[in-house]
């Protein structure tokens, strides 16, 4: 069953060794990464050449497994919250988002409305700060390097814009169970905004930018081709299947955080090549502005939190005036809130795809068990059958257009 | 839905879960997606009840999804399916033969909980290193591992 380094080795080095008959066509194995750029982080690919055309290619992942899963079991959780901001480092309030719609759905626990309108709003400007990031880098890796400036320019505002409501760039752990972590900062109204009424323009800059690009398009179109089947085999969601023309997106077919409230579309295209995710993840911005818009304009008023003086710590003011008030402080802190014993799984769209956690509780202050499943996990595994018969050139258009995160596929 | 496989159904907060016999879990797979159309699997992952005994769960995620281009939102349905595997020697078939979709899942789980899944293609470890000791996710597993310790703390 287990096999051990040695035999890991052996098949590598059968692999390269000459083939059995003259004439049969000499395959070359070729190691890329895992320090490799466009790897976008450390994954490695056991490519097969015959040529220049790609036979067999096999990721080989791992390299950034933190045991993210295990740490979820040891910590309680409210503290769990943190660990969810680093799997996925480029969409943290989304992953904050599954978790605590995870915990509120064993807790049974009612979001007000004023919080859920801004937990829609949040995970839509950080969908902004995943394709941004994917845009800029993508294009780098194709070789429109000025796509880079452009594209990270447009996300510093977005990271001060999370700067602002949690006082962090990164790692916010702002969307917590039972609501936010603390109320939203006062004029957040202006600076939304402000972003929001340019954003679109900037949008049509990009469109400009590489529609005009005859190598954009010759580089992009009609490379990076899958099936559908075969997406639906292997378990392919997001920008990948939305490209193929299926309109599969958690936030329409499953909505959660009243996000049927909204008024979007999904966007979708027939060609399944890397230019139409590259178009699809454009509308996708487009329409998470649109999103951000209605969110600004309509939000509630209301309570930023649920109602529940077990799970959500109280008032620094209560808790310095109230005995029951510093009692619950008190607990929460120490000993964190009891959830339930129970399963539950919940999806949600992030901005590669489905990402749904499973939680399983036995009733204590720590879950019993965690798992994640992540869309660059699931996107990757398609990865062979993508780049099959590719020319090794196009490999890197490919890699890209999947839009992977590795902290999200290894936990 | 009905087949001899099946030993309980549970539908608990809005989600359905099938307790499945583990020694007809293919089969069972393979009724679900061609008469119930579960044309995805989302996820494959195993939850360690030590001490008690069957020690293992391996939980199945599917999903339903319609497979034809259209503009209009495609409805969904998702089902749960959960396997008692024993902890002297836990295995059971892999269903990589059903959905392609399985295979990391699987390994994943070998790798995690060292749950053996008969048939599968390639069964090696997918996110440790090939050569590490024990099942890291096992509730018996320390969380800083067998090697190392903290300050403080002797060295096992």
């Amino acid at each position: 069953m287990k096999q051990s380094l040695e035999d890991h080795v052996a098949t590598i080095a059968a692999l390269q060794e000459k083939p059995a008959s003259p004439s049969a066509p000499r395959r070359m194995t070729l190691n890329m990464g895992p320090q490799h750029p466009s790897t976008h982080g450390v994954l490695r690919i056991v490519i097969e050449l015959e040529g220049e055309t790609i036979k067999k290619a096999e990721p080989d992942i791992g390299f950034l497994h933190t045991g993210i899963e295990k740490q979820c079991e040891t910590i309680n959780w409210a503290q769990t919250v943190t660990l969810t901001d680093r799997v996925d480092y480029l969409s943290n309030l989304g992953n904050n988002l599954v978790y605590a719609l995870t915990v509120e759905k064993l807790l049974q626990l009612e979001i007000p409305p004023m919080a859920q309108w801004m937990r829609v709003m949040l995970a839509e400007i950080d969908r902004l700060n995943s394709h941004l990031v994917w845009l800029g880098t993508h294009a780098l890796d194709i070789g429109a390097m000025s796509m880079f400036f452009y594209c990270f320019r447009e996300r510093e505002e977005v990271l001060r814009l999370k700067e602002m409501f949690s006082g962090q760039r990164m790692m916010t752990s702002y969307i917590r169970p039972g609501g936010l972590a603390l109320e939203p900062p006062r004029g957040w109204q202006h600076a939304v905004g402000k972003f929001i009424r340019q954003f679109p323009g900037r949008v049509d800059e990009y469109e400009n930018l590489l529609d005009n690009n005859p190598i954009w398009k010759n580089r992009t179109q009609g490379v990076g081709f899958i099936s559908i089947e075969d997406m639906i085999d292997l378990g392919v969601t997001g920008p990948m299947i939305r490209a193929a023309g299926i309109p599969l997106d958690v936030r329409k077919t499953e909505p959660y955080s009243s996000y049927e409230k909204f008024d979007f579309t999904v966007p979708t295209y027939t060609e399944n090549d890397v230019y139409s995710r590259y178009r699809v993840r454009l509308d996708e911005m487009r329409q998470s502005a649109r999103i951000i818009v209605q969110a600004l304009e309509g939000m509630p008023e209301g309570a930023w939190q649920a109602n529940a003086p077990g799970v959500i710590l109280p008032d620094r003011e209560k808790m310095k005036t109230q005995m029951e008030a510093l009692i619950y402080h008190f607990k929460i802190v120490t000993e964190g809130y009891r959830v339930p014993a129970g399963e539950v799984f919940q999806a949600v769209e992030s901005p590669r795809g489905e990402i749904a956690y499973y939680a399983v509780s036995n009733g204590t202050s720590k879950a019993y068990r965690l798992h994640m499943r992540t869309p660059s996990f699931g996107n990757l595994q398609a990865l062979p059958t993508l780049l099959h018969d590719t020319l090794i050139a196009d490999s890197i258009a490919a890699l890209g257009s999947m839009d992977f995160v590795l902290g999200d596929t290894d936990r | 839905m009905h087949h001899p496989a099946i030993l309980e159904t549970i539908d608990a907060l809005g989600e359905i879960t099938l307790l499945a016999d583990s020694a007809r879990i293919v089969d069972l797979c393979r009724y679900l997606k061609d008469q119930q159309k579960f044309n995805r699997i989302c996820s494959i992952t195993a939850v360690d009840w030590h001490p008690s005994e069957p020690r293992f769960e391996v939980v199945y995620h599917l999903h339903a999804v319609d497979p034809t281009p259209a503009k209009s939102i495609p409805a969904v349905r998702r089902l749960r399916v959960k396997c008692r595997v024993s902890g002297t020697n836990p295995e059971i078939d892999s269903v990589t033969s059903v959905w392609r979709g399985a295979d990391w899942y699987e390994r994943e789980t070998f790798d995690m909980f060292g749950i053996g899944f008969r048939n599968h293609p390639n069964l090696i470890r997918i996110l440790m290193p090939l050569d590490w000791e024990g099942y890291p996710l096992r509730k018996d597993y320390p969380t800083h591992g067998y090697k190392y310790s903290y300050k403080g703390e002797e060295a096992k």
